[in-house]
């Protein structure tokens, strides 16, 4: 998937904030999760792709949109110990805001991956989703 | 300063800010440091505490901690009490890691005694409570079982074999809030915490050998009824929380309770993280009973790590738990909302106590102390930095001054990515081990940004907190060995 980017900023002093950046809405939301994987996974170019899940969300506001979808992929690492990143993602709205991505990645392995932070949640302080004159931009704080 | 210019000394280390910094506030806020303390305090500090003494029903004060500092919703180190019936509960007042706490298990060990095996010791910790992300313990239980715990928390542990009555008598609350109904608690939550009783996580929880010495000591009569008793004596303290299943609960009701505010209670939205409900609404008693569920995950959780760290004294030690002294001294929650009874202004009320990064501190007397320690007030357990040590309080009388709350540690100072940019895990590792401290650290990055230049210094604020009045100093520890999540 195309052309987000993603940075970490300073933010509140015990957990870890992000800037994700994209032409669109979906890029800026898959650089999201891309800095989510980062802040769990020391390499996370070297994640490969051996399961695949389906995540669709409905959603009335896109910050709320972007919470939802980072608090699914937290929850997925900890419930069946996957770590993953949408391969393909869709926001449609049609009233409600729909998200339909497609997400890729590999169970935890202690012996291949050097894990990082155990984040808690993505949490709701400065939660934004928005398009800027530069494209979008989404930024959250991992409470770590 | 970052301090704002109405901060105004109204007592001996405790500050006011009044009604009126910012609309709506209810009451003002209060802040319990020396100058130095606050005046280091970030301007967020002063405004998120602004926006809880705006909550409804809160009473008295929104307060800040010595060692506060900010972080989302409530700041942490935050404690606000609310009146239950007209009030509100916020889970951003309670944190998503609910009854994140301490506990302190002395050994009858001495430092000669521990330190040629300190590595093996250390190495035997780490293989028995698992640290780091997407770890899992060695308990397993059905759905039924993890109920159980949700019901019972650190009951259900002795009940299973992970640890003895006494050490019921020395938890808060027995190890359980008899409140919690795992009825309101999602199946998404118990996936994702059941694999987790007897694991640390990450961030800032730690598991830590540490050494009481001589000098270390501020009231040895105390110190002695804790248990603290020989030079040298070797202790253990560990901090962690509900895992994924507190974090759960809180992701969930977190969404539950945006969606309803404006909707159902008109209640205005001042900060996503301070999402809230009225603690009387179907919404707020439901969060309520499954937060108690959470809270006794962790207490069930604490206790199963207890049990392991025994069994790991007593590998390498090659004597039974008993014999080598391994007692829980208290074992305490910073991470929480709990009913208790509070004098406000000659009246003696219920208040539901708002406690995030803040610890409870009961006095000599209270009747919720077990018996043993009910004439000297509760033991508060505050953990500093892995490198600096950590320190024993104990609550006082004129602690009713924050609803009987104190600190919790030593309050960050620095970000994570600022403390990662002035030292690496492996330099910091080395450097710990130059001084004699013995670290295992499941994240060598994640070690990096716990280092101690990143936290306030903790004689600071437990000197802080003696002067405010909400606690006093019993006994500083000092750390010889680190099992880092």
């Amino acid at each position: 998937m195309s052309a987000g980017s993603f940075r970490f900023v300073e933010g509140a002093p015990g957990d870890l904030s992000f800037l994700a950046r994209g032409p669109t809405a979906e890029a800026a939301l898959v650089a999201a999760g891309e800095a989510l994987l980062a802040a769990t996974l020391e390499d996370p170019a070297a994640l490969e792709a051996r399961e695949t899940r389906r995540l669709r969300l409905t959603e009335t506001e896109a910050d709320l949109l972007l919470l939802r979808f980072l608090n699914e992929l937290i929850y997925l690492r900890d419930a069946e110990q996957l770590l993953l990143r949408p391969t393909t993602l869709r926001v449609t709205r049609d009233g409600a805001l729909r998200l339909d991505a497609r997400l890729e990645g590999e169970r935890v392995d202690p012996a291949r991956h050097t894990l990082l932070s155990d984040v808690k949640a993505a949490t709701a302080h400065g939660l934004v989703l928005r398009e800027t004159p530069d494209g979008w931009e989404a930024r959250a704080t991992l409470d770590v | 300063m970052s301090a704002p210019a109405e901060l105004r000394r109204v007592a001996p280390a405790t500050f006011e800010l009044p009604v009126g910094f910012r609309d709506g506030m209810r009451v003002p806020v209060r802040v319990f440091g020396t100058d130095a303390l606050v005046s280091e305090m970030d301007d967020q500090v002063f405004r998120q505490a602004a926006n809880v003494a705006c909550l409804p029903g809160i009473v008295e004060a929104a307060f800040c901690m010595p060692d506060a500092h900010w972080g989302y919703g409530f700041p942490i180190g935050g404690v606000a009490a609310i009146d239950p019936e007209s009030g509100v509960i916020s889970p951003g007042g309670i944190g998503f890691d609910i009854n994140c706490g301490m506990r302190l298990v002395t050994t009858s060990l001495t430092w000669p005694e521990v330190r040629p095996r300190l590595t093996q010791l250390v190495d035997a910790l780490a293989e028995r409570v698992p640290a780091g992300t997407g770890r899992r313990g060695f308990v397993r239980t059905g759905l039924r079982e993890f109920r159980d715990v949700l019901r019972e928390g650190a009951g259900w542990a002795v009940r299973k074999g992970y640890g003895v009555e006494r050490d019921l008598e020395r938890t808060e609350a027995r190890g359980c809030l008899a409140d919690a109904d795992p009825e309101y608690v999602s199946e998404r939550a118990i996936r994702r915490g059941k694999p987790q009783i007897g694991t640390l996580g990450s961030g800032n929880h730690y598991l830590e050998i540490q050494v009481l010495h001589a000098r270390g000591v501020h009231d040895e009569a105390l110190a002695r009824r804790f248990g603290l008793c020989e030079p040298e004596q070797v202790v253990v303290m560990f901090h962690c929380g509900s895992r994924g299943f507190g974090h759960q609960v809180a992701t969930d009701y977190l969404h539950t309770f945006l969606r309803a505010m404006p909707e159902k209670f008109g209640l205005p939205v001042v900060d996503r993280e301070l999402a809230c409900a009225p603690f009387r609404s179907e919404e707020g008693r439901a969060y309520y009973a499954a937060m108690c569920c959470a809270a006794n995950m962790s207490f069930a959780n604490r206790q199963v790590i207890l049990h392991q760290i025994r069994e790991a004294f007593s590998d390498v030690f090659g004597r039974d738990p008993e014999a080598l002294g391994i007692e829980t001294v208290y074992d305490v929650s910073h991470n929480t909302a709990k009913l208790e009874r509070h004098r406000v202004a000659g009246e003696e009320r219920t208040l539901l106590v708002h406690r995030k990064g803040a610890t409870r501190a009961f006095p000599p007397g209270h009747p919720e102390l077990p018996a043993e320690y009910r004439d000297v007030g509760q033991p508060v357990i505050i953990g500093g930095s892995m490198e600096t040590g950590s320190y024993l309080l104990v609550g006082v009388s004129s602690g009713d001054r924050s609803f009987f709350s104190t600190a919790h540690g030593s309050g960050r100072t620095m970000s994570r990515r600022q403390a990662r940019k002035r030292v690496s895990g492996r330099a910091l590792q080395e450097r710990m081990a130059k001084h004699g401290i013995v670290v295992r650290a499941a994240s060598l990055r994640g070690l990096a940004e716990e280092a101690g230049f990143a936290y306030k210094d903790v004689e600071d604020v437990a000197a802080a907190a003696e002067a405010a009045g909400i606690s006093r100093r019993v006994a500083h520890l000092v750390p010889v060995g680190n099992v880092k999540g």
